[in-house]
């Protein structure tokens, strides 16, 4: 049944409604890591939230005009109409008073969402609303769904996507460096509206699998755990697609494999194992590579003041720095220095007057920036360079003692 | 660097009095992201001194100065005020912030503010006395700011934003002011009034420490200057440490000479 | 609508829901300020796998194995973020999306996966709370308020939030001087001493106890509106933060009031014979009256005089 799933050999719906969560996945991904480069990653869900009296409303005309309220074309253009005036108002409040823009996107998706509740329970007592199911757009289901519902879902997974990719190069550039953006004369406001757009494309295509309340999963969480993998923000944004084409894929054909697996939490709970992976293993920012470089770089620091301290013949205060230096046999248990102590010191000692020279030289401007306290010259530059610097040591310093 | 110079010999252990430095830094280091910002610095601030701390932008001025007190972590570093550890002698030390790091639309008044400075005499519940709330008067009219009392924050201009920040340090009775970037965008007559304050805490046998970017100024309003770029580079009364060595070392060619041979006219 | 029946189904569900307004709106204050609103819709997420998991281990819907599972459930959220934010530099908005979508979809996962048909427990009811059904069947007119026999049968989440909501409020008033000094200028106010990191997961943690508090009552949509709207409306109406607390109380007590009366008479006026949600209308009239102050609040403005000057 597993194997099935994910070789989408469990008939027509469900393989669309794979493909089609995994295309969404793929969209959502990319279109997250502009809103995340931007660091308005929550600016999605108060879109997300704002949608349900769309749903709502939708279902309530479609009813009135004599048709089947369920209609998801229909639903869906509700759900965008309400998601735009959300934004809308989170724009206004933010602009045009003083709160900041967290208040605002928390106001709006609580009132909108409480507001959409209320319309739920309207039409739960309609005769008409008895069997409308709208909850499950609280929290998405796939199970019982119609072939034209599971086609919408994968043709407009597919033409986000595209969007998407066919966007991506202003809206890289935007996210990136708006100033710059602005000053080869693109529209920046244009452009965000845009990403907005596309947000709120991938929410309304995504609300009937993963539900509402979800949804801003797929759109933030795989550009994290993208981030962990790369500074270039093309790349980001490319893994951030495949993670979450993965996750949507794993997610979907999870769900479709067994009874009341609900596919929305599926979906997310796949990307919060890829973006908890990245967390811990990645080589460049994870959790483990972070904390071994964060104790040999203290260890380095210490050592190297330790040295520095005992050529200077100034007082040690830190603890840690006279364990070490007593560990590796350079400073007697008393406090005295050893002869080996004595000698690395002195060699610390000239590197840091070496340093010191070659700061003042103008032609060593690039080599100065590379200055880190604890970079050996003797590393970086050539033995003739050293030697260059070398005559300018004795020279007597204009600084006092 | 080595400010602290010991006639200790070699082969015996070191050890030095700190107590005699209004604050006294060592070996203090700190870094983001694995690249120090400060390094191994060394600061002596003598007790009564006015010292500006300077050095080109991202030299680690304000690091130096939020490490020392705590707010941010250093990776190394030992700190004393008047040689006791700083948590021994908070009630002597007033910190102004740079302006620009909080929030001015912050729904307070001016009064409020510097009623702030005067937490450690009232604690969580005790009331503001008459007396309490006539010295933060007081500190208000040092600053010139008497008659916006009763404003709100947000309706002041940026250097009657710095009095208020002044007048809740002054508030403090502390023996130890340290102040970042208190000049950055205020007013000439706001940075008049500023400096007169200061001269007069110094006066009353007050230590004070400014991080300071206006180069030209250092000479009429410090007696000595601490010039650091992620290390000390020289530390001193203005004879000794303001020198051209000293801060084409700091600058490098960002500062043409001429500048330099300017200020050191000057000074 | 002040008839027989108002003081046995009406006034509980009334004043239940004006102290959990209340509750949530105090700590919703300093969150605002310190652009933090957010972490109250994070709270109110991660409740539901709290309370599953609470349901799974103890295998009943008891009040306090749920409390605790749903503050345990918080704790772990805010310790998450915070971990995310600073070991992966993330921002702390996508740090928190992060933490809040993966417990909640934990949650729903745990739900769906466990037998839970025998008891009421599910997403609807985490969010929608149940406001309209805490009667009080022995409260047969006003004189039972003075009678103990009747009082004893009180809903039990009346007591346990009006005891929540005094300790959210000795807890804001034994603090106040602490809150503020530390929202408005953290850095001055670790110098003089203050533990400002102490007093920033102090604030969060009573936002979260307001939270799992009120939650069971009136569901997590009214927590999340109550957290942001009362307050953001109040920094609009005055410039003293004293006067902005009193405006949020009442903003909280006017949204829970006039929701709860608009849900259950409402569409009585307008001829229909059903009510609708409280929950969702009390979120509702917040943002109106949000939406009000932000047209006509007298301070809705930023300040005028520019920062650079």
């Amino acid at each position: 049944m597993l194997l099935d799933a994910f070789t989408l050999g469990l008939g027509y719906n469900a393989t669309l409604v794979t493909l089609g969560s995994a295309l969404l996945g793929g969209a959502a991904g990319v279109c997250g890591t502009f809103l995340f480069l931007r660091k308005r990653a929550l600016v999605s869900d108060a879109i997300s939230h704002a949608t349900l009296p769309g749903v709502a409303l939708a279902f309530l005309v479609m009813v009135a005009l004599g048709g089947d309220g369920r209609n998801l074309i229909g639903l869906m253009a509700g759900s965008a109409l309400s998601a735009v005036l959300g934004l809308w108002l989170v724009q206004k409040l933010t602009r045009h008073t003083r709160l900041a823009e967290d208040a605002a996107i928390g106001a709006i998706l609580s009132v909108f969402f409480g507001f959409g509740i209320v319309l739920l329970t309207v039409i739960q007592t309609m005769e008409a609303g008895k069997q409308a199911g709208l909850e499950s757009f609280l929290l998405g289901a796939t199970a019982g769904m119609l072939k034209s519902e599971a086609l919408t879902i994968a043709i407009g997974g597919a033409m986000s996507l595209l969007a998407v990719l066919l966007l991506r190069r202003p809206m890289t550039m935007v996210a990136f460096d708006p100033e710059y953006a602005s000053a080869t004369g693109m529209n920046v406001s244009r452009i965000d509206m845009l990403t907005m757009m596309l947000v709120m494309a991938v929410t309304v295509v995504g609300l009937k699998i993963v539900g509402l309340i979800l949804i801003v999963a797929l759109l933030i969480i795989p550009p994290v755990a993208a981030r962990f993998w790369s500074d270039n923000s093309d790349t980001v944004a490319l893994l951030s697609g495949a993670i979450g084409a993965v996750a949507g894929y794993t997610g979907a054909a999870l769900s479709a494999s067994a009874p009341s697996m609900p596919t929305g939490a599926l979906i997310v709970l796949s990307a919060a194992l890829l973006f908890t992976f990245s967390l811990i293993l990645s080589p460049r920012r994870g959790l483990v590579a972070a904390a071994l470089r964060q104790l040999k770089y203290r260890d380095q620091v210490h050592m190297r003041q330790g040295l520095l301290a005992i050529a200077l013949q100034q007082p040690i205060y830190e603890r840690l720095t006279l364990n070490m230096l007593g560990k590796q046999g350079l400073l007697r248990a008393d406090g005295v220095p050893t002869d080996l102590g004595r000698a690395r010191a002195a060699k610390a000692l000239l590197d840091e007057e070496r340093w010191r020279a070659l700061r003042t030289l103008p032609q060593f401007e690039a080599a100065a920036a590379r200055y880190d306290g604890l970079t050996d010259l003797e590393q970086i530059l050539t033995p003739d360079q050293l030697t260059e610097i070398d005559a300018h040591l004795n020279r007597p310093h204009g600084v006092p003692a | 660097m080595n400010a602290v110079s010991l006639a200790a010999t070699s082969g015996t252990h070191v050890t030095e009095d700190l107590s005699k430095y209004a604050m006294a830094v060592r070996g203090l280091t700190v870094s983001y992201g694995g690249k120090p910002v400060v390094f191994s610095v060394d600061m002596s601030i003598p007790t009564g001194s006015m010292t500006a701390i300077i050095g080109p932008n991202g030299a680690g001025k304000s690091t130096t100065l939020k490490a020392a007190l705590g707010i941010l972590k250093p990776l190394s570093g030992h700190v004393t005020i008047f040689g006791q550890p700083l948590d021994q002698a908070r009630q002597r030390v007033s910190y102004v912030p740079q302006r620009a790091s909080v929030d001015w639309d912050f729904p307070t008044r001016v009064i409020d503010v510097v009623l702030m400075g005067l937490y450690r005499q009232v604690g969580l519940l005790k009331r503001f006395s008459p007396a309490l709330r006539a010295k933060a008067l007081d500190c208000l009219t040092r600053v010139g700011m008497e008659e916006f009392a009763t404003r709100q924050i947000g309706q002041l201009s940026g250097g009657q934003q710095q009095r208020v920040f002044l007048a809740r340090a002054l508030a403090q009775d502390a023996d130890l002011y340290l102040l970042d970037e208190p000049f950055a965008g205020v007013d000439a007559a706001t940075e008049r009034a500023i400096i007169a304050v200061l001269k007069d805490l110094q006066a009353r046998g007050k230590t004070v420490v400014a991080v300071h970017h206006d180069l030209a100024t250092v000479p009429a309003y410090f007696d000595r200057v601490f010039i650091i770029n992620t290390r000390a580079i020289a530390e001193g009364p203005l004879d000794t440490a303001f020198t051209d060595r000293a801060l084409q070392e700091a600058y490098g060619g960002r500062l043409s000479t001429n500048h330099i041979e300017g200020l050191a006219q000057v000074s | 609508m002040f008839g027989a029946e108002f003081v046995p189904l009406s006034l509980p569900p009334l004043v239940i829901g004006s102290l959990a307004a209340v509750a949530c709106a105090l700590p919703g204050n300093f969150l605002v300020l310190r652009r933090q609103a957010l972490i109250g819709d994070a709270i109110s997420h991660v409740v539901l796998p709290g309370i599953v998991l609470a349901f799974l281990v103890t295998g009943s819907l008891g009040t306090w194995p749920m409390m605790i599972g749903a503050a345990a459930a918080a704790l772990v959220a805010v310790a998450l973020i915070e971990a995310i934010r600073r070991i992966g530099g993330i921002e702390p908005g996508a740090a928190m999306g992060v933490v809040f979508t993966t417990l909640f979809a934990a949650g729903v996962l745990l739900l769906e996966r466990s037998d839970t048909s025998s008891v009421h427990l599910d997403v609807e009811h985490a969010l929608m709370g149940s406001l309209e059904s805490l009667i009080w069947l022995d409260g047969t007119g006003w004189g039972s308020l003075f009678d103990p026999e009747a009082l004893a049968y009180l809903p039990p989440e009346l007591p346990r939030l009006a005891i929540t909501l005094t300790i959210v409020a000795l807890l804001t008033a034994i603090f106040w001087r602490p809150l503020k000094i530390s929202t408005f200028d953290p850095g001055f106010a670790q110098v003089i001493g203050l533990p400002t990191t102490l007093i920033g997961l102090g604030l969060v943690s009573t936002a979260a106890m307001a939270a799992v508090a009120a939650f069971d009552a009136v569901g997590s949509i009214i927590v999340i509106a109550m957290f942001i709207c009362p307050p953001a409306a109040a920094r609009l109406m005055t410039n003293r933060l004293e006067i902005q607390i009193l405006w949020s109380v009442l903003f909280a007590v006017l949204s829970a009031t006039t929701g709860y009366i608009l849900a259950g008479y409402g569409p009585l006026w307008l001829g229909a014979d059903n009510t609708v949600s409280a929950a969702g209308m009390i979120a509702t009239v917040a943002g109106l009256i949000l939406g009000l102050a932000a047209l006509f609040g007298p301070c809705r403005n930023r300040a005028g005089a520019p920062l650079g000057a």
